[in-house]
């Protein structure tokens, strides 16, 4: 599994990085990331699928 | 004496001129006759059940018109709320607040509080300044002081069983963390709370006593920058002073513009939040108790309690006459921008009207959606945090003294101004 983040829709609400804070993080002005490249350890997908599911700009993807 | 020329003795003449300039309506007051043809924000009726007349004028419009305010429309569903949110092409922000006054076209692409005003191209640059102090990683070196300030405001209450959760507890977080951001004195809150009942409940004034009032929190401004000038000191208002935007200072508008806009809209909103998710907890025992004994909740609360009392509504002004979603728009038009309403729409949360503190799936939109996502939600997350983390640990058990006291805000941010709550 790989997520991943339009960055032409994130607007830097965070939600990505506070729900899944083993796959994202901030950029120096807040706006989200993918950790290694976006590659999802195993065990981590119910986090992919909560930052997908809760980010407000539909900017995040998961691709299986 | 340091000096700065941007920041002259006349500033506060053009200040004047600027709002003189501004096009005026009459002022419209008294019941509302039907809130689909009539609607107005400053009503006792919409502070006391907001929610309820938009439920209804959902179903029924779903645009809401007014002839209030020069002519505004209200948007009822998350879709249209979403879509306008993300069009700066045909809605401006030159002003987010709705009244009887328009600030000049000219006032544009900057607006009167940049970056929250302020349309593309200015936009992204003046907002792009702000960012670094307001990323997460930086709000979180202000937790362990807002934490102990939140335990001193506690500590107060010692011996008393009632006291006021809005007016001792709420206001007075989001006042210190701002006020010590901007570098402004804290025992100047009482002014702090003057201003921002001005700014955005005080629509309705008459206008000579709007232009006054907006006067005296630009005097205060004024004078906080002078004050800086002469001792630049490591806060948020030095940084304006001095930051440059494609290699140029910032003018004096821009400044004083954003300082407003970071003290007001600082203050309000996240009062208003801590306020509204103690109310909810006090009125509602089998969430507090689940609070209490599952910790783990509190997260999954905070953005519940965000989605249904979401604190802010926005507004925007039409750019230019068209047809939109079926309704007649004219250039200048208001349009009364509801979050709360968004994250009320049956059609993108299940449940929309119930408070359900473990709701996993939450996409609400309290702080906006598009290019003005609220800059300052990671403060206002981290506020509120920690202001239910310190109440809750300190105070498990309280309940409502008089739920028929609790008085809630009028106008665009909403929250309950005072609730009186017996603790112990």
């Amino acid at each position: 599994m790989k997520v991943s983040i339009d960055m032409s829709r994130c607007q830097g609400h965070g939600r990505c990085y506070d729900l899944a804070p083993d796959l994202f993080d901030e950029d120096d002005e807040g706006y989200g990331q993918v950790r290694g490249g976006g590659e999802v350890p195993a065990g981590s997908e119910p986090n992919a699928q909560l930052a997908e599911a809760n980010c407000p700009e539909h900017a995040i993807t998961i691709e299986a | 004496m340091a000096s700065d020329e941007r920041f002259s003795l006349e500033l506060n003449e053009q200040f004047a001129e600027r709002r003189l300039g501004a096009v005026r309506n009459p002022v419209v007051e008294g019941p509302v006759s039907d809130w689909a043809t009539d609607f107005s924000h400053v009503e006792p009726e919409w502070a006391n059940d907001m929610y309820e007349i938009q439920a209804g004028l959902r179903t029924r419009c779903p645009i809401a018109r007014t002839e209030r305010f020069g002519g505004a429309w209200l948007p009822l569903r998350y879709d249209d709320i979403a879509a306008i949110a993300h069009d700066t092409e045909r809605f401006t922000s030159r002003t987010v607040v709705m009244g009887n006054f328009r600030p000049p076209l000219d006032a544009a692409p900057m607006g009167v509080t940049p970056p929250i005003s302020s349309d593309p191209p200015f936009h992204h640059p003046a907002r792009k300044l702000l960012l670094p102090p307001f990323t997460k990683s930086e709000i979180l070196k202000l937790e362990p002081a807002t934490r102990a300030y939140c335990h001193e405001l506690i500590d107060a209450f010692d011996g008393r069983d009632t006291v006021d959760a809005a007016v001792e507890y709420a206001q007075h977080i989001p006042m210190r963390v701002i006020g010590d951001m901007l570098g402004f004195p804290p025992e100047d809150a009482d002014e702090f709370r003057v201003f921002v009942e001005n700014a955005l409940e005080g629509i309705n004034l008459p206008p000579e006593q709007r232009i006054a009032n907006m006067g005296q929190l630009y005097e205060y401004l004024v004078a906080q920058v002078h004050d800086h000038i002469e001792n630049p000191r490591d806060d948020l208002t030095s940084y304006l002073l001095n930051c440059e935007l494609e290699g140029e200072k910032l003018n004096a508008f821009h400044v004083t513009g954003t300082m407003a806009l970071l003290l007001i809209a600082g203050i309000d909103t996240t009062w208003s939040a801590i306020g509204a998710s103690l109310w909810h907890l006090a009125k509602t025992p089998k969430d507090l108790e689940r609070i209490v004994t599952d910790r783990s909740l509190l997260p999954t609360a905070t953005e519940e309690f965000l989605r249904a009392y979401a604190p802010v509504t926005m507004a925007r002004l039409v750019r230019d006459d068209m047809e939109w979603n079926g309704v007649d728009m004219k250039a200048e038009d208001w349009i009364l921008l509801s979050f709360p309403a968004a994250n009320r729409d049956p059609d993108q949360f299940e449940r929309a009207d119930e408070v359900v503190i473990d709701r996993e799936v939450n996409r609400h939109a309290a702080f906006g959606l598009g290019i003005h996502r609220c800059l300052g939600s990671h403060l206002a997350r981290m506020e509120l945090r920690v202001a239910l983390e310190v109440w809750l640990e300190r105070i498990p058990a309280f309940s409502l003294a008089d739920p028929a006291a609790v008085v809630w805000s009028k106008g665009q941010v909403r929250g309950p101004r005072t609730i009186p709550m017996r603790i112990g």
